[in-house]
């Protein structure tokens, strides 16, 4: 599904991801673990296109395509999904629109055709339920206004519609109580499925209690310092860090 | 200019109200860009063009009209055609007993006393001067609103000013007056349009009077043609507890400016201003708004928008003027502009003169392009760039449309916005191929 060789990215001049290889098959779910400024969000923008980082080396091969050399709306379309640490406020544009135009951007990518809103609402009708939201939702403008936790279920409300081949979550877990903690988790869950992976950055090992991952991968210092099964993300929670951090420092 | 205007039948008051203009535009002429008010805005190509009076329009049908009716052709309607009243196209049916709306020529043949307070009185600023002493020398007709107090018509009343072929050449002086009673409510959409290309100069004027506890909605849609003139003076004066929605959509002609005025004479009254206008090619569009507040406890919201693509040259000048009566004035002012283009530019003045010590006014204006950040969020989910861009800047500006109250007008407004980016998009691709080429 995925494999990344040796990623090296820049943001401003600064080398932030420092040669990443990593590989996630079909049904997985990765975590992607590590302090602040390990690079964890960094690796998770680069693959979906953002335009501030820079990559510098190494490759990405996404189903056997070279991902890095896709725009953003093309990874998109091919299956890639980033839920976003710091989703974006869109005033002025509903929640419905965004939906639709971002669903009907993939079946035209994909040789259909688009789907008329009021089909179009049939559909969300499932998706809504996934995050326990009623329909009155559609009508905001896309998470203006909205609380923290809102945000992050709309990102799920998202990635519901879209039915990503390659779900990324970036820190979905920060900043969300225990109630939303679990809506986001049951949703993403939900929308897994054989032919589909999952890659979980996170922080702390909470959103991990709901969805367990097959590898847990320790980012720091721009490289993959270790990486383990599911027992490792408990070990983080005791011991912290600053173990595997120091090995790194001593490395590099 | 003087041939078609129906002198014969004019008062004393109005008769000196012509001499005066017309010896005042002899005076001023247009304004240079050495007057601080017309700082950024050249009109020589204006005064060059050195135009007489506009024709009469050629025969003009109900289906010339259809698509500018915003899908209700049964709203009260007056229809002008290079100034002149089209008494076939116009309907004023539905219309409260009480109320005069009705063409300013009949008016001033049959009650001239219901205006006489108003017009020539109220557009008085001195940035206008040149402007209102041209149409006061030569104005013929126009639409006159008079509404005793408690008078209320719902529905909007559509003025249209169409210039036709017959128009090249020549200059439209349209004169417009609105009087409402103490709590009277009215609700007006002046469209202007061009059915022909080709230089042409309008060079319109309307004053509002709103009696104590009055509202009046005003919106203003100028569509005219890419090598015409477009100039325009609103000028209100509101009492106690009034108030005036005010909207200006331009998006038309090679030269624009509005003038939006209103001072709020009385304690309690209240404008919001918003407005919206649209760029390319190498058009000039400028607006200028003033709001006095002359009497304490006043509100006064204004927002203007900006989308400004090409080599198009945006202004907005904002003054909101506080008077030393005027206290607990709320007061806020924003200014917005999209730039769509290298080429494209704004010059925008918020302005704010404060000569009172208890008030709340804040103003703030912004020039950029698309942020970065929303165009990937859009992208990372799959939705083209180009379509990105456009939804952005639609979203930019659609908000200050709702505050239109007509729904059928935001509407259309909505529709036109939409046309003009899509216009947009297609000369940025255009533009990129022959980079790449």
């Amino acid at each position: 599904m995925l494999d990344i060789k040796n990623l090296t990215a820049t943001a401003g001049g600064t080398e932030i991801l420092r040669g990443i290889t990593l590989t996630v098959n079909a049904g997985e779910v990765h975590a992607i673990m590590g302090p602040n400024g390990s690079g964890k969000s960094t690796l998770a923008q680069v693959l979906a296109g953002h335009p501030s980082y820079e990559v510098t080396g190494g490759s990405v091969t996404y189903k056997g395509q070279d991902l890095l050399d896709m725009e953003p709306e093309a990874r998109a379309q091919a299956g890639v999904f980033l839920a976003f640490q710091y989703p974006v406020e869109i005033p002025g544009v509903t929640n419905a629109y965004f939906l639709r135009a971002a669903y009907n951007a993939k079946r035209t990518a994909q040789g259909l055709e688009e789907l008329d809103p009021m089909d179009f609402l049939d559909l969300l009708e499932e998706k809504l339920k996934l995050v326990e939201w009623g329909p009155e939702i559609m009508s905001r403008a896309v998470n203006a206004g909205f609380s923290g936790g809102e945000k992050k279920r709309n990102e799920i409300l998202q990635m519901a519609v879209l039915e990503p081949s390659l779900a990324i979550l970036d820190e979905t877990d920060s900043g969300l109580d225990i109630d939303a903690l679990k809506i986001v988790a049951n949703g993403v869950n939900a929308l897994r499925r054989p032919d589909s992976a999952t890659l979980l950055v996170t922080h702390y090992q909470r959103l991990l209690n709901h969805i367990v991952p097959d590898r847990v991968h320790v980012l720091a210092g721009g490289r993959i310092v270790r990486s383990g099964g599911k027992e490792l993300a408990l070990e983080l929670e005791e011991r912290g860090y600053e173990w595997l951090t120091d090995a790194a420092g001593a490395v590099a | 200019m003087t041939a078609t205007a129906p002198r014969a039948t004019e008062p004393g008051w109005l008769a000196a109200l012509r001499r005066e203009g017309a010896a005042r535009f002899e005076a001023l002429r247009f304004p240079t860009t050495r007057d601080e008010d017309w700082r950024f805005t050249d009109l020589a190509p204006v005064a060059k063009a050195n135009l007489g009076a506009a024709r009469a329009a050629g025969p003009l049908t109900e289906a010339d009209l259809t698509p500018y009716l915003f899908g209700h052709a049964e709203w009260p309607r007056l229809v002008f055609a290079n100034g002149r009243f089209q008494a076939e196209l116009s309907r004023l049916t539905g219309l409260p007993a009480a109320a005069r709306v009705e063409p300013l020529a009949d008016l001033l043949a049959d009650a001239p006393e219901l205006v006489e307070e108003t017009l020539g009185q109220l557009a008085v600023q001195p940035a206008s001067a040149a402007l209102v002493a041209q149409n006061a020398a030569g104005f013929t007709d126009g639409y006159a609103i008079v509404l005793p107090a408690g008078a209320v018509v719902d529905t909007p009343i559509h003025v249209l000013f169409v210039s036709d072929a017959n128009a090249v050449l020549g200059t439209t002086l349209p004169r417009n007056v609105v009087v409402l009673g103490a709590n009277a409510v009215a609700s007006v959409v002046e469209s202007y349009l061009s059915l022909a290309d080709g230089v042409a100069l309008t060079n319109t004027v309307t004053e509002a009077s709103l009696g104590e506890g009055a509202r009046f909605d005003h919106c203003k849609v100028q569509r005219e043609g890419a090598e015409a003139f477009h100039l325009a003076t609103f000028d209100a004066r509101q009492e106690r507890d009034s108030y005036l929605n005010s909207f200006s959509f331009a998006e038309g002609a090679a030269i624009s400016r509005t003038n939006i005025y209103t001072t709020l004479a009385g304690p309690g009254a209240h404008a919001t201003l918003y407005g919206l206008y649209l760029g390319e090619g190498r058009q000039q569009v400028d607006h200028q708004t003033r709001i006095e507040h002359a009497a304490p406890d006043c509100t006064s919201w204004e927002v203007y928008k900006g989308i400004l693509d090409g080599h198009s040259h945006g202004v907005f000048n904002g003054k909101v003027y506080v008077h030393p009566e005027a206290q607990k004035t709320d007061g806020k002012q924003t200014n917005k502009n999209l730039l769509l283009s290298e080429t494209a530019k704004v010059d925008t003045k918020p302005q704010l003169e404060i000569f009172a010590d208890d008030v709340k006014c804040t103003h703030g204006a912004t020039v950029g392009s698309l942020d970065a950040v929303p165009l990937f969020y859009l992208r990372s989910r799959g939705i083209p760039e180009d379509e990105a861009r456009t939804l952005l800047t639609y979203a930019f500006a659609a908000d200050v449309l709702e505050e239109i109250r007509s729904r059928p007008v935001v509407d259309h407004l909505e529709d036109l916005m939409r046309a003009w980016l899509a216009k947009a998009g297609r000369r940025g691709r255009a533009a990129a191929g022959r980079e790449s080429a």
